[in-house]
């Protein structure tokens, strides 16, 4: 007899069936792969979408390579997602899965995982995505909720910080189904986007004070936990490497364009500034559901978090992106330059006479002498 | 960017052509060479004549931003400069002797490298060492100086000036000294005396990744509605005029301006200098 009691054990057993083989399920969804890019620049992506959730394919490759790291040759062991560092930037939208493939290939010397921030579960995936060298793994984590978000490699231990400040960190965007707003009901979009992952990184010196250069990470680890212990960069550098982002890398915009600027730090707080614009719209802590910040002049990113600022230009020129501690700025690296075509507003700046003698002091009721009176 | 840097190469072979060739014909040269002996250092001394060049400094033209002029520059005397940028082992002489201050740590001490990492004060002591050595004058070359002696090396850094839009000069500046640095192609670490050849002149390595000091101080001059100069200037010393890649301004106690003087714009790469000898007073008497 069929009674409701087996009919609800056999839609438990169903569901059983159903959830045995949950790593290798099929979603009924449609399925898009991502080619990623190497930062500053963001892959081609809908702000807002009418699609129905999707399953997001990326690929992340793990390099583990030298990398000069300023404009004097210093290098670093870095280990990176993709070969950039930061690793490249991925975009889905709320409610879509991502699916990512992580490979440590065989040329690698260390095992490696990666740890969402935008993820649920498991550290945030760096549980079940532990891979050698020579392996790879595909993990499914679905986006529920909005913002930039932090991913790095956290391999255990002491490994965390290390493989952190060696260049494994990268970001997620989820966007609302429906675009950003202003957190008024307005929508929000951008023009152009950027992608600016801050790193802080521990160079060994010699006793002469010379950065020291190394064969393999492993013949780095222990000089450069000893540096990391005092908690003093020698280098805080946007996308890789001192000056990685002006002169022909500077990145590009127009008077009118509203920009979004995702900036990540994985480790170490930073607060970014624009020499000369503000932020119009800043997320300081990166989540879409909050309402944005307004007219900032200097936001504040803390270290383990994305944030994202949107800004319209209004004057042409040379601007400066900056973390506002001016001595990591100018003397670690911290600096990157937007170059901005477009007519200049007289209304906002003139410079109404220009550099020139102080002029001789005028005569008259002012004067000290005229005032004792 | 590899056709880039072929073609590079490709004009690079040509100018190393065109330099021995153009002596052998003898163009109007007649630069004498004169070689190091004792601590004399090796001179190249370049014959009397005048280039077209672009003033250094700031100009404003009937009180608004204007591009600093054309002029012609005179040189009425022979010239004897240094054929090579003073070495960081010539410099730690004057270390040794007491009379300069250290190279940085990481600054390679060796004859066949650049002194870098110097500050204009640096060179300016190491001249009136090396002049108290050898009871000549040594002095740090005037900016009009060097642009002659570097001849097809030197850089007119004009930029379109709009007294109505000041991002006009910033972005064309910026792309100007990008280009050139993109051009360049080569990184910030010093290398061996002579790798980046010789100029028309027979001078080593003009223009290469170490800039060079010169005596001339940054001034804002003021021009009339006509071009002309006014009795309106300002002169600051305490920066001075470098030459290299372009034309930088920087701190005289600036060592390193790597990190760069200002929010925007591309640094020099490496401080370095070089110095002219002085016309003793019989070559001065004689009119040599």
């Amino acid at each position: 007899m069929f009674t409701r009691r087996t009919a609800m054990m056999g839609a438990a057993l169903a569901a059983l069936i159903l959830a045995t083989p949950a790593l290798a399920q099929e979603l009924k969804l449609s399925r898009q792969k991502v080619e990623l890019v190497a930062p500053p620049f963001v892959h081609p992506h809908e702000q807002a979408t009418k699609q129905a959730p999707k399953i997001m394919e990326f690929r992340l490759v793990i390099e583990e390579k030298k990398m000069v790291i300023d404009e004097q040759g210093t290098t670093l062991q870095a280990m990176t997602f993709n070969g950039s560092m930061p690793g490249p930037m991925m975009v889905v939208h709320e409610g879509d899965y991502v699916e990512l493939t992580l490979v440590n290939p065989e040329s690698s010397a260390m095992p490696h995982n990666i740890d969402f921030h935008a993820a649920t579960g498991a550290l945030g995936g760096g549980e079940l995505t532990m891979v050698n060298p020579g392996e790879q793994v595909v993990l499914r984590w679905k986006a529920t909720r909005t913002g930039v978000f932090v991913y790095h490699c956290a391999p255990g231990g002491p490994m965390i910080p290390w493989h952190v400040v060696s260049g494994m960190s990268g970001a997620v965007m989820v966007l609302p189904r429906d675009g950003i707003n202003d957190g008024k009901g307005n929508a929000l979009r951008y023009d152009r986007i950027y992608y600016i992952g801050e790193n802080d990184l521990y160079v060994p010196r010699d006793e002469k004070g010379k950065f020291k250069n190394y064969d393999s990470p492993g013949d780095a680890y222990v000089d450069t936990v000893e540096v990391m212990r005092k908690l003093i960069p020698t280098h805080v550098v946007f996308n890789g490497k001192a000056g990685a982002l002006t002169g022909k890398n500077a990145l590009t915009a127009k008077v009118g364009e509203n920009v979004m600027i995702v900036h990540s730090q994985a480790n170490r707080d930073s607060r970014p500034h624009l020499i000369g614009g503000h932020g119009d719209y800043v997320w300081e802590t990166g989540k879409f559901s909050n309402r944005p910040e307004t007219g900032l002049e200097t936001w504040f990113i803390r270290g383990g978090s994305a944030g994202a600022a949107m800004y319209k230009f209004l004057q042409p020129g040379i601007y400066a992106y900056v973390t506002h501690n001016l001595i990591e700025a100018v003397e670690l690296g911290a600096t990157a330059h937007f170059t901005v075509e477009g007519k200049w507003n007289d209304d906002l700046m003139t410079q109404i006479r220009a550099p020139e003698p102080i002029p001789p002091k005028v005569q008259g009721a002012l004067q000290p002498t005229t005032a004792k009176n | 960017m590899l056709f880039a840097s072929n073609f590079k190469m490709i004009l690079m072979a040509a100018a190393g052509f065109a330099g021995p060739l153009a002596m052998t014909a003898g163009l109007p040269s007649g630069n004498r060479d004169i070689a190091a002996s004792g601590d004399q250092p090796a001179l190249i001394e370049l014959q009397p004549g005048s280039m077209r060049y672009r003033v250094a400094g700031d100009f404003t033209r009937a009180g608004k931003p204007a591009e600093a002029p054309l002029a012609t520059v005179q040189i009425l005397q022979p010239l004897a400069i240094m054929k090579q940028q003073v070495s960081a082992a010539d410099y730690q002489r004057c270390v040794e002797d007491r009379a300069c201050v250290a190279l940085a740590p990481e600054v390679i001490v060796a004859a066949d490298r650049p002194a870098v990492q110097v500050s204009w004060r640096d060179a300016d002591a190491y001249a009136r060492w090396l002049s108290r050595k050898t009871g000549e004058t040594y002095r740090l070359p005037t900016d009009e100086e060097w642009a002659y002696a570097a001849g097809g090396r030197w850089q007119d850094d004009g930029v379109p000036v709009d007294p109505n839009d000041p991002s006009r000069r910033s972005l064309a500046r910026y792309e100007r000294e990008s280009q050139l640095k993109e051009a360049a192609d080569i990184d910030s670490a010093p290398r061996l005396i002579g790798s980046f050849g010789v100029n028309e002149n027979g001078l080593l390595d003009l223009a290469g990744n170490v800039w060079e000091w010169t005596n001339t101080c940054f001034v804002r001059k003021a021009l009339d509605e006509a071009g002309k100069a006014t009795a309106k200037s300002t002169v600051n010393c305490g920066v001075r005029v470098m030459e290299g890649q372009h034309r930088s301004y920087v701190t005289d106690f600036i060592r390193d301006a790597r990190a760069g003087g200002c929010a925007a714009g591309v640094p020099p790469s490496n401080l370095g200098f070089r110095l002219v000898r002085a016309p003793n007073a019989i070559e001065r008497w004689l009119g040599l």
